[in-house]
């Protein structure tokens, strides 16, 4: 297929999507759907943000390809870029039409949620744990502590040494993030709980167990899911330094081959790539969060 | 009641006395000390996986070695550079950009989108964008710890003013203040606290991400140093390189934590 | 220290006590002392007080004085460093027992306790189901009665964040009286509230105390609400705090608002007010004293 008809039939779905959620504005301030597209259109705020977006774009392409401007010329231009992603025979084998662009996003995707379920599953309980045991959290923590500072990255070579292979390594090092982030935020979360509620559920009979369930985890629940969007942040962070670093597929090792073997675009497409698939990944927790926190969520209507 | 007697009473010498004294302290130490027993006990083929990794004492002893070498300063000397140049860059561009779109409605429109569409994309992702584009190595590592500490302080510091309740403003405009005094006076200090949060978040990331860059396209500094001894399959040296980028990492926590302190004197952070 | 004011003691009427039976506590020379090689703050020394069964007592003093170092140890959150307290003849903590807190003596709290996390359903049959003297169903229906009693209908399926502040207190005292307490604690609960929805709250609150006689231990600064809640109104000294003045309230129940404007209550309202504003200037010096 023709680039540009892909690339039409994109802008018609950001249409679509655009249009749909207008309507759905329209219905919230009982106003007609028309009057409310033309409302956002012409409002300052929707202008200005569409001109910034614009702005980048063309600044982009104009000291890039137009004057050419000393640096910038080694970079690749953004249309270069949109049509390399978008053709059917790529000029350096990458596209939407390629099956190694899938290959590659699944491995990533794969290592990142791995590394990331991996953490949540260690790293709430244990948080949890801290807050709730004074005698666990004093064992812990200095240890927390004394390992925590080192940066995840820092783990990469003795991860490979240790772990069989480098896939377990570069998982190794994103799972290390994500765990410490998970396991303090919650931590984090216990502490902020209100004392009176552990004293309002002991005086209604709870013991030790119950208030683990009842108090103590959904108490830190509004910081454990704060604390899963940064370690889902800072998992594809190291991911894609993990598989810059020691892997043979992934979006990092894309990123990296690409500049190597000088198929600058390609650089581009990952990079872009990766930017959608992190904000799709945290938008899923947020949306989980506000799934499991409705009490939270209809404060808001709340007389 | 009893804090603020706590806070006014007790010496500080007492309450470390104390603390040695609890059962907190024991059991910590004892946490330690079984940390460093079982690497023994690993290091000695006794767990697996560990067989490779060298007891603490090679360890300690590759460490003195490490130390009567230039090279090894010389790397804390590079890799403290590029991250004091990747990070104040951060904050002289990311606090006036996070102030003016948090006192600017239009000027967020602006560049918003902009900014949340280059978020996402993992600071190490720009390593190769940032070779091509910059002159030397130097500055391109330096760019790529800008990035990772440049967006972290945006969104903090536009929560901070976001935050910053409207009676606070009101009060100032009807007590005859101008726009520049509210700004002055009110908006800045008002946003120290998201500022130095967004600092401390910051420092963190900047050392993650030196380390990686200087690995991934580095010819010196920490994290260099650290892969040079896996190529060159030394492996006391890996750990060597790993603790001394933990003690960076630490200290800069500490420093930027003590200017933190002193940008709050209301408040101490942590 | 213990004094009983004779004015207001010579009773016509007797205070109406004793209908439940249960929940007599004696507090005997309570001492409490925070931190006793360090700093040293005693909270509580030689506090000594008697409740009846049935009976509503308000406890009134400057903030910072040991009120809710008190309450603490009654309902057993903390342990006291001399004295003892008993409950219907059971010492319920003395100098070697910590206590322990439980369903027999429940806590209302300043700020409010409700799991914001639980609907209004789940919170008011945390206690039954949790001390599993109660099916689940079983205490739905009763939690369902109680609350439809004090005029919250249709609400039980609604997160707490979404109530008003005055019907959330409510929601908390059924909550605590749906374990049948020997004693119901009571630490400021109407404290941040509006006038409106204060007196709307006293008034719920009394007619529950008619219906059920429960002792209630309640801690206010407001002394007018002191005087027109309670069948006696204690006066807590500053640091270290003691019951300085015992004022024994002889309005008829039900209380009618008539009554706040009743002479015997304005010159009760005038002998605590002199009470109070002793120690609040004693406790004001001593708070000087610390800063400097």
């Amino acid at each position: 297929m023709n680039p540009y008809i892909v690339l039409g039939l994109l802008l018609m779905a950001v249409l679509a999507v655009g249009a749909w959620q207008q309507k759905k504005k329209a219905r919230l301030y009982e106003i007609s759907w028309g009057h409310q597209i033309r409302k956002t259109l012409t409002s300052r705020s929707f202008l200005l943000q569409m001109g910034g977006f614009v702005a980048f774009v063309v600044i982009w392409e104009l000291t890039v390809k137009v004057f050419a401007l000393p640096w910038f010329n080694r970079l690749p231009g953004p249309w270069e870029c949109l049509l390399e992603w978008l053709s059917p025979d790529p000029d350096f084998g990458i596209s939407i039409y390629t099956e190694d662009y899938y290959t590659h996003i699944i491995y990533s995707t794969y290592r990142a949620t791995t590394a990331f379920v991996l953490a949540t599953l260690l790293g709430v309980p244990m948080g949890l744990l801290m807050g709730w045991s004074r005698k666990f959290y004093d064992y812990s923590f200095p240890l927390v502590e004394l390992i925590r500072p080192i940066p995840p990255l820092a783990w990469v070579p003795l991860a490979i040494l240790i772990l069989p292979g480098d896939e377990p390594a570069v998982i190794f090092v994103t799972f290390l993030v994500a765990f410490f982030v998970t396991a303090l935020n919650t931590l984090l979360g216990v502490e902020s709980i209100d004392e009176s509620y552990f004293r309002a559920a002991r005086c209604l009979g709870a013991d030790k167990r119950r208030l683990l369930f009842d108090v103590v985890l959904p108490g830190a629940m509004p910081f454990i899911f704060t604390g899963l969007q940064i370690s889902m942040g800072a998992a594809w962070f190291s991911l894609v330094a993990g598989e810059m670093i020691a892997a043979q597929y992934g979006l990092g090792f894309l990123i990296w081959d690409s500049y190597s073997l000088i198929q600058y675009p390609v650089i581009v497409i990952g990079m872009a790539t990766l930017g959608v698939i992190g904000w799709i990944s945290s938008a899923a927790v947020r949306s989980v969060g506000r799934k499991l926190m409705a009490w939270r969520e209809r404060e808001l209507y709340g007389s | 009641m009893a804090r603020a007697a706590t806070m006014n009473g007790a010496s500080f010498a007492y309450k470390m006395r104390k603390f040695v004294a609890s059962k907190h302290f024991t059991r910590g130490a004892m946490a330690v000390i079984g940390f460093f027993v079982l690497w023994q006990a690993g290091s000695m083929g006794l767990m697996p996986f560990m067989h490779a990794i060298p007891t603490p004492v090679t360890v300690a002893e590759a460490f003195w070695e490490f130390m009567c070498t230039g090279k090894y300063w010389q790397s804390w000397m590079d890799s403290t550079l590029r991250v004091t140049y990747g990070f104040v860059a951060a904050q002289l561009l990311g606090i006036p950009l996070g102030l003016g779109m948090g006192w600017n409605r239009n000027f967020k429109d602006f560049t918003y989108p902009l900014f949340e569409l280059m978020r996402p994309i993992p600071p190490l992702a720009w390593v190769p964008v940032s070779i091509l584009f910059w002159p030397t190595n130097e500055s391109s590592i330096a760019f790529i710890t800008f990035i990772g500490a440049f967006f972290t302080i945006v969104v903090n510091v536009l929560g901070g003013v976001s935050a910053i309740p409207r009676q606070l403003v009101d009060a100032a405009v009807s007590f005859g203040a101008s726009p520049r005094q509210v700004f002055w006076r009110i908006v800045l200090p008002a946003t120290i606290p998201s500022i130095v949060t967004g600092m401390m978040v910051g420092i963190g990331i900047t050392w993650n991400v030196v380390i990686a860059a200087e690995m991934i396209a580095g010819n010196t500094g920490l994290g260099r140093l650290t892969w040079e001894a896996y190529l060159a399959g030394h492996t006391p040296g890996i750990i060597v390189g790993m603790i001394s980028i933990g003690v960076a990492g630490y200290v800069s926590s500490m420093a930027v934590k003590m200017i933190g302190d002193w940008l709050m004197p209301w408040k101490k952070v942590f | 220290m213990e004094q009983v004011d004779m004015n207001t003691a010579e009773a016509t009427t007797p205070p109406p006590v004793c209908r439940a039976g249960e929940g007599a506590m004696s507090i005997r020379k309570v001492g409490k002392i925070y931190d006793p090689e360090g700093v040293h703050v005693v909270a509580l020394k030689d506090c000594s007080l008697e409740i009846a069964a049935g009976e509503f007592v308000a406890i009134v003093g400057p903030s910072g004085c040991g009120k809710s170092t008190l309450l603490n140890t009654i309902a057993g959150f903390d342990g006291l460093t001399s004295g003892e307290i008993l409950l219907d003849g059971e010492p319920l903590a003395t100098v070697d027992k910590d206590p322990s807190p439980g369903p027999d003596r429940v806590v209302v709290f300043q700020h409010g306790a409700l799991f914001p996390w639980k609907t209004v359903l789940q919170n008011v049959t945390y206690g039954p189901v949790v001390q599993g003297v109660m099916s689940e169903e079983a205490a739905n229906e009763r939690a369902q009665e109680m609350l439809s009693r004090v005029g919250l209908n249709d609400i039980e399926t609604a997160y707490p964040g979404q109530l008003s502040s005055g019907m959330q207190r409510r929601v908390e005292i059924i909550r605590a009286l749906i374990n049948n307490p020997k004693v119901l604690l009571l630490d400021e609960p109407f404290r941040a509230m509006d006038t409106v929805t204060k007196s709307a709250s006293h008034q719920y609150l009394l007619e529950l105390y008619d219906a059920t006689g429960k002792t209630i231990f309640f801690i206010t600064h407001d002394l007018e609400e002191a005087i027109f809640l309670a069948d006696k109104v204690l006066v807590m000294t500053t640091r270290p705090g003691y019951i300085k003045k015992t004022l024994q309230v002889n309005l008829p129940r039900p209380r009618q608002y008539s009554m706040l404007a009743s002479e015997e209550f304005l010159a009760m309202k005038a002998q605590l007010v002199e009470a109070v504003h002793e120690e609040a200037v004693k406790a004001f010096e001593a708070g000087e004293r610390e800063m400097a």
